[in-house]
Parts: structure tokens; C-alpha cells; sequence
């Protein structure tokens, strides 16, 4: 039988020696995949602040980011569909899981991660969805009267315990999130055979970036949101979101610093090519895109004084662009550039024009779909459980 | 009992459905081997299905069966331990199917071997005699538009007795 | 009800609701038991490979190519045969042109015009999968698709694996790949389909040098047991933790 390619092969080129079963079997779509629970874990670590942590100048984005994470939550599965060779069977990770495999915990930490969110929304939105369930008819109203779970008690002593519930769930939310983005971190880190990735310190380098992405992109899309919407910005809650991403920044950047720096001085045998890869081949990629531009120049533009909306807009803007660069740089470009042989490279080339079936599912068109869903679903999410509206004035 | 355990109950009530699905789709023979989950986590009945794998190549006594002439020849040669199907490709079901198999004549099929190359270990083990030298030829400079068996009899790592040199 | 008990409940619901039944599979006293290490008693495959033998023939990953169904033309396979080539000046030049499905014919390695007198030391490695005693692809797969027999061999449930590639790049040898028809992992079974029958691997057969060889590793009068418990033998990449179960006669400190 005739065989064109492998997989891996259309989008691989290898130089020097590589084993010759070695091709980018992982591409964008695991970088993409890290990426969407990654901004996740971040929205909902946002509303967590003004939940948990009290920020008051938080509570305008609270109920926004929390929507937001469970639009992106959707999509977040959907890049691995793209992946796995045999899509249709992905629902035997439910029936047979094998919990040695970190990809295995996924079945927990998603759906665990998803009651904990929506469990959450509903308390929330509770009041609005039975004032809406008792005023809207047809399709509308049935869908908020199933909503209400069939209780329309909105009486001092049930909003009481709706505070309390969101404030627990807000808590237990935190560590959840931070599964459900730190086990894929885990999934990397544990990889022993790719020197690039294995790190004890991969699951926090990724939770970090996460917050990061996850903070940074909604403020992006609070400001575009209120813009298209018409409505106004709170400039108290961007500046409040701007300082929280500063400081986040930097403890992100510590830990993928300390990483590099740990590398570069134990210098085990795989240093020696790391090293090419890292300071020659994807040089601008990783320290001029990813850290000067992802992480150093948004820094210095949050701390700088009078934080305005723009300047955070920007900010926000780069580290958005920085920690997508991040999870390409790690897992495409960096961690698989070399043969496990350590004597040679594979560069990895995402398809641009589809020209097959193949390089549809695995080119740009696709991961374009992918990042712009999440943002479609927010706008049917919020003609429901709307975001940018002040729900609770205009109820009273 | 407050509202707020609604949801949970839905949530309960969703992972009984799951269970009762997922009963139903997990192959029963599905194991951890030995009780061993980390590396004996499978469905049992896979190693049958894999020992029942269609064997292809059936290796020099069957080809000797009905080819004796061959056989014998080559089993006395220096080619001793070479399978003719290395050559020759694999029975399968042959003579049913494939009726014929294919007599690569080329040059490259010889040269596999027999080509010089400085790192090719130049002693044969292979022989109950003994270790032997093994012959190499520089395949530039060696009859370089000639088929090998021109003037060799593989069969029986002789020179042809037609051969013309 | 009170907070603290509100907070115990809620708890210990989500927990459990996580908690999918398999999960309990790790707490059977069998699953408990194998924990504790165990030194079996049945048969063990294992493999020699002699690469002072190794001429680079190539009709080991011919023969493994089309006993096991492997697309000859395909730019993957089971097993390959890599070329070291190590200079005057210390570069070592490592290939395996289309895995040396057609063997080495000339003195080119990585398609460069090498002068013989550049070269002080070259050789041929076999390569296949090491069938670990500890593998770190099952260790990995999340459905349960790949797993180790009772004598040790890796296999593949092509009905099961979902494609998600974790087993491949946790093989520090490079053994894993996709199969190009059948869409799921794919490695180098022993042939097992062969060696349950009494018979030897394809490449082993296919070997007239005697470079390869297969045997149980736990029987006395077998070649590789003997060769492994007599001879100085080396395994690849043994800091990895996987106890590859293919033995190494000549193995030198360039072989990657």
C-alpha cells in the first residue's frame, strides 16, 4: 500500500541524526490545550480574588470572569479532539482510566473543576435567574425556569446562604483551578525523556503563566466587552486587575528563569544541545517574544504610575501574545526541537494553508477556530447570564 | 432542606447515569493482570487476538519442502545462514498466495553485504566451520555496470560456469 | 445546618464524586501486594544484540517491515539499524538512512563524502524496542491501551488506543510511532506472534550474521541467558529506570 507521509512527518524537518521513528508528534494543539485551561484557571482565580480575598474594586469583572472561565472550560477539551489520532475514542478515558498516567486525572480534575465552577455561577446568579424565570415567557423563560432547579426562594435567609456557598465554592475553586491546570503541567514535568520539560518546577511554571494569561485576557475582554456593549468601564477594577497581573508576572518569570538557570549550571548531557536550542534556534522566539515582550515590557508598563485603561489594555494584550509563545516555545519548539539522541533537531512547521484533511485539523485555520470559540460562547453565555450589565442596580 | 443542595443532587444524579453507562461500555475482560494497574491495565482478550497475528515468513525448511534442489545447495554454501527469504520475500501462503515470489537480480540486493565499507566487519561467524573472511567488494571499481549474478551463483557462493571473465 | 458541617459535607460529596470506581482498582490486596518487588518466576523474553556482528545489511527491518505489515515505504519501523562513524577530530556522525530498510551500501554517512583515512572507528547498532521490565510508555497511557505480558513483552491494543501519542514520547529509545494504516501506537512486539509459537523473531531469522537473538532470559540453556549472565553485556540509557530487557555485546560509549 501506497503511504504518503506519517504523521508528524508533514510538519517535521529534521536535521542531523534523529531516531527514525522521531517526528513533532505533539503540536500546536497541545499548546493550545494548556493554553485555554490555563486562561481557565486564571479567570476564575480573578473572581476568587473578590470572593475570597475581598478586593472590592474586583466585584464589576467578578461574575464576568466566572462565565468567561466556563466558556473557555468548554473549549478546553476540544484542541485534544483535533490531536488524538483516534478522536472518537476519546470517552474511553472515562471508562478505563489509568490513574499512573497523569493524562488519566483529567477525567477528575476537569469535571471536578466544572461542578465547583457552575455550582458557583448558579449561586451567583441566582436572584436574576428567578426574577428573569417569574417575568420572561417562551423558550427564554423556560430556560431560566430550569435553571432555578425549582427553587424560587430568594427570601434574607436563602440570599445568606448563597453568599456563604459562593464564598466556599470561590475557596475550594482555587485548588481545584490549580489542578486543573497544574496536572497538565504535571503531564510535561514528568516526561523524563525530553530534558527541556523535565522539571519538578513545570507544574507552577504553568499554573504561574496560567494566572498570568488568565488575568491579562480578561481584562482584554472586559475592556472590548463594555466597548462593544456600550457600558462603562470600571477603571478601579482594570487598575486593580493590572496590579494583580504585575505581581503575578514576576513570580512567573522567577520560576521559568530559575528553570533556564538550573539547566545551564547542573549541565547534564543533554545540556549541550538545549542550549543550541534554546540561545541560537529559538532565541527571539523565547527571549525576545516570550520574556522581553510577554513578561519584562508589560511589567514595567503596569508599575509605571497612573495606570490608565490603556496602558493596561496593552499590557494585558502582550502578556496574552507572551504566554501562547510560552506554551509553543516549551512544548513544539523547544522540548521536542531535539532528538532524544541529543544528536540532532526537528524544527516543528505548523501548517498554514490546508491543503488535506490532515493539515486542516492541524493548521493555523483550526487553532484560529479554537482561541476565537470561547468568546463566541461568552456572547450566547451572556445573552442568559449576562456580564457586562450590572445586574444586581438594575434590579433594584 | 435549603435549595442550595439542588444542584448537587443533579450533579449525583448525572454520575449514577455515567455509572451506569460506562458498565455497560467497558469491556468485561478488561484487567489489571496480576493486580498489577500500573503495567498490566488491559483488556485480556488482546493478547490472543495478538498471538493469532498471520505469520509471513516461514523460514528455510519450508521453502526446502518442494525447493530441495535449492535447499540443498545453498544449506552446503557459504549463503548457509541466509534465509532464502531475505532475498526471496516472505511465503506467506505461497505457493496458494502469492503463486510466484520475486528474484531480485539488482546489484544493491548483493551489495547489502558485500559492499566494502571500511567499518564492515570483514570476519564471518556464521558457519559451523568456523569464522571465515567475509568477501567485500568495492562496487565503483568491481564490474560496476554488471549484475552480480552474471557471474555468481548465489545459491551456491560459487562462480557461474558459464561466467565469462 | 453549621458551617463547619456545611463545609464537611460539601467536601466530602465533591471528593467522592471523583472518585471514578477504578480508581479503587489500586487498593485490591493483589494491586497492593505487586507493589512490593517480586522476582517472577516465568518466562522472561529478553534480546541479544552483538554489534560486532553487525554488518548494516538491513534485512532485519526488510524482514520486521513486512512480517509485521509495517509499510515498506513508510519513514517508520520497528526496529532500525543506526551507522556510528567517529573521526580524527573526535566528530562522531550518526545515521540511519530510511532506517536501513535498504541497508548501507556506500560510505556516506548523513549523506557526506567521508574520506577513509578520516575515520578512526565505525560501527553498526541495532536498535528495537526494549520490552523494559519497567516500561515508561505503559506507565503513561491514560486508557489502558498499551501494557506488559505475563513474559514481559510490550503490546499495543490497536482497538483501544486513543491516539493521544503520551506513550511515544515517554520511549527514551525512540521504539514508538504512529502506525500510518491503523491510526494508533505501534512498536516492536519481540513478534510475539511468532515467538508464542516456537518460532524466532523475524529479525532474528532474517540475521546471517548472528547478530540478533532471542530467547528467556530465566532459562537456563537458553543462548541469551547465557550470554547475558556470562559475557561483559551493556543495556541503553540505563538511567532512565526502565530495566530495558535488550542486552548490548560492544556497546560503545558513542552510541547514543
Amino acid at each position: 500500500m501506497a503511504i504518503e507521509h506519517v504523521h508528524g512527518e508533514l510538519w517535521t524537518v529534521k536535521e542531523l541524526f534523529n531516531y527514525p521513528n522521531e517526528y513533532v508528534y505533539w503540536t500546536v494543539h497541545i499548546a493550545v490545550y494548556p493554553y485555554i485551561t490555563g486562561l481557565v484557571a486564571g479567570a476564575f482565580v480573578l473572581s476568587s480574588f473578590y470572593h475570597v480575598f475581598g478586593m472590592k474594586e474586583l466585584k464589576p469583572v467578578a461574575k464576568f470572569a466566572l462565565v468567561f472561565s466556563f466558556a473557555l472550560l468548554i473549549m478546553a477539551p476540544q484542541p485534544l479532539l483535533f490531536h488524538l489520532t483516534q478522536p472518537q475514542r476519546n470517552y474511553h478515558i472515562l471508562l478505563t482510566p489509568h490513574f499512573y498516567s497523569a493524562i488519566a486525572s483529567f477525567t477528575v480534575v476537569y469535571f471536578t473543576y466544572m461542578i465547583i465552577l457552575l455550582y458557583e455561577i448558579w449561586f451567583a446568579y441566582r436572584p436574576y435567574i428567578v426574577t428573569q424565570a417569574q417575568m420572561r415567557k417562551g423558550l427564554l423563560g423556560l430556560i431560566y425556569k430550569i435553571l432555578t432547579l425549582g427553587s424560587y426562594d430568594l427570601s434574607e435567609k436563602a440570599r445568606h446562604t448563597d453568599e456563604k456557598a459562593i464564598k466556599f465554592l470561590a475557596a475550594i475553586g482555587i485548588p481545584s483551578a490549580a489542578f486543573l491546570h497544574g496536572y497538565v503541567g504535571f503531564i510535561f514535568g514528568s516526561v523524563k525523556t525530553v530534558p527541556l520539560w523535565k522539571t519538578p518546577l513545570m507544574p507552577f511554571i504553568f499554573l504561574m503563566s496560567a494566572v498570568i494569561s488568565g488575568v491579562a485576557l480578561c481584562i482584554v475582554t472586559y475592556v472590548i466587552g463594555c466597548k462593544i456593549s456600550k457600558r462603562e468601564i470600571s477603571e478601579d477594577a482594570v487598575r486593580a486587575m493590572g496590579k494583580l497581573l504585575a505581581w503575578f508576572i514576576v513570580i512567573a518569570f522567577l520560576l521559568e528563569s530559575i528553570d533556564i538557570v538550573f539547566h545551564g549550571y547542573i549541565a547534564e548531557e543533554s545540556w549541550e544541545i538545549l542550549s543550541i536550542i534554546l540561545f541560537e534556534r529559538i532565541f527571539t522566539k523565547m527571549f525576545i517574544l516570550q520574556w522581553g515582550m510577554g513578561m519584562i515590557l508589560p511589567f514595567i508598563l503596569l508599575i509605571l504610575p497612573r495606570l490608565g485603561v490603556t496602558r493596561a489594555f496593552i499590557s494585558s494584550l502582550l502578556v496574552v501574545i507572551g504566554v501562547f509563545m510560552m506554551r509553543m516555545n516549551v512544548i513544539n519548539y523547544g522540548g521536542q526541537g531535539m532528538s532524544k539522541s541529543l544528536s540532532g533537531f526537528m524544527t516543528y512547521k505548523m501548517p498554514i494553508i490546508p491543503n488535506s484533511l490532515e493539515t486542516l485539523r492541524e493548521g493555523l485555520p483550526a487553532v484560529i477556530f479554537l482561541l476565537a470559540m470561547p468568546f463566541v460562547l461568552l456572547w450566547i453565555f451572556n445573552k442568559i447570564l449576562p456580564v457586562f450589565k450590572n445586574i444586581e442596580a438594575e434590579e433594584h | 432542606m435549603s435549595h442550595a443542595w439542588r444542584p448537587l443532587f443533579v450533579v449525583i444524579g448525572v454520575f449514577i447515569l455515567f455509572l451506569i453507562v460506562r458498565a455497560a461500555l467497558v469491556p468485561a475482560d478488561f484487567v489489571a493482570k496480576n493486580g498489577d494497574y500500573k503495567y498490566q491495565w488491559h483488556r485480556l482478550g488482546n493478547e490472543e487476538e495478538w498471538k493469532n497475528f498471520k505469520v509471513k515468513y516461514k523460514g528455510m525448511q519450508y521453502c526446502g519442502e518442494c525447493h530441495d534442489d535449492q535447499y540443498e545447495a545453498i544449506t552446503s554454501s557459504k549463503h548457509a545462514k541466509v534465509q532464502c527469504e531475505n532475498c526471496h520475500g516472505p511465503a506467506i501462503d505461497h505457493p496458494e498466495d502469492p503463486e510466484t515470489l520475486t528474484i531480485d537480480r539488482s546489484r544493491s540486493l548483493c551489495l547489502r553485504c558485500h559492499a566494502k565499507l571500511p567499518y564492515r566487519p570483514s570476519t564471518y561467524y556464521g558457519l559451523p566451520e568456523g569464522p571465515i573472511r567475509l568477501a567485500m567488494q568495492d562496487p565503483d571499481e568491481h564490474n560496476p555496470d554488471m549484475e552480480c549474478v552474471t557471474c555468481h551463483d548465489v545459491h551456491r557462493t560459487e562462480f557461474k560456469e558459464d561466467a565469462d571473465f | 445546618m453549621k458551617r463547619r458541617d456545611f463545609l464537611k459535607l460539601g467536601l466530602i460529596t465533591v471528593a467522592g464524586l471523583t472518585l471514578p470506581l477504578s480508581a479503587f482498582e489500586l487498593l485490591t490486596p493483589e494491586a497492593l501486594a505487586s507493589l512490593r518487588k517480586k522476582e517472577r518466576k516465568g518466562r522472561r523474553w529478553g534480546f541479544v544484540v552483538d554489534t560486532t556482528r553487525c554488518v548494516g545489511c538491513g534485512m532485519c527491518v526488510k524482514a520486521c517491515k513486512l512480517e509485521n505489515e509495517v509499510p515498506f515505504e513508510a519513514n517508520v519501523s520497528r526496529t532500525w539499524v543506526e551507522r556510528y562513524v567517529q573521526l580524527k577530530d573526535g566528530e562522531v556522525i550518526i545515521d540511519s538512512p530510511k532506517e536501513a530498510r535498504y541497508g548501507y551500501i556506500k560510505n556516506d554517512p548523513q549523506g557526506r563524502e567521508i574520506k577513509e583515512e578520516e575515520i578512526v572507528k565505525g560501527f553498526f547498532v541495532p536498535k528495537l524496542c526494549n520490552q523494559c521490565e519497567k516500561p515508561s510508555c505503559v506507565q503513561v497511557c491514560p486508557v489502558g491501551a498499551t501494557y506488559k505480558t505475563e513474559d514481559g513483552v510490550i503490546l499495543v491494543d490497536r482497538s483501544w488506543c486513543i491516539g493521544c501519542m503520551y506513550c511515544i514520547q515517554n520511549c527514551p529509545y525512540g521504539a514508538r510511532f504512529i502506525h500510518p494504516v491503523h491510526n494508533v501506537a505501534e512498536k516492536c512486539t519481540f513478534c510475539y506472534h511468532r515467538i508464542t509459537k516456537g518460532m524466532n523473531s523475524a529479525c532474528v531469522d532474517a540475521c546471517a550474521f548472528g547478530a540478533r537473538k532471542i530467547g528467556d532470559l530465566h532459562d537456563p540453556n537458553s543462548e541469551v541467558y547465557r550470554i547475558v549472565n556470562t559475557q561483559r553485556v551493556m543495556v541503553l540509557k540505563p538511567e532512565f529506570g526502565n530495566e530495558p530487557m535488550v542486552f548490548y555485546i560492544g556497546l560503545d560509549y558513542i552510541v547514543r
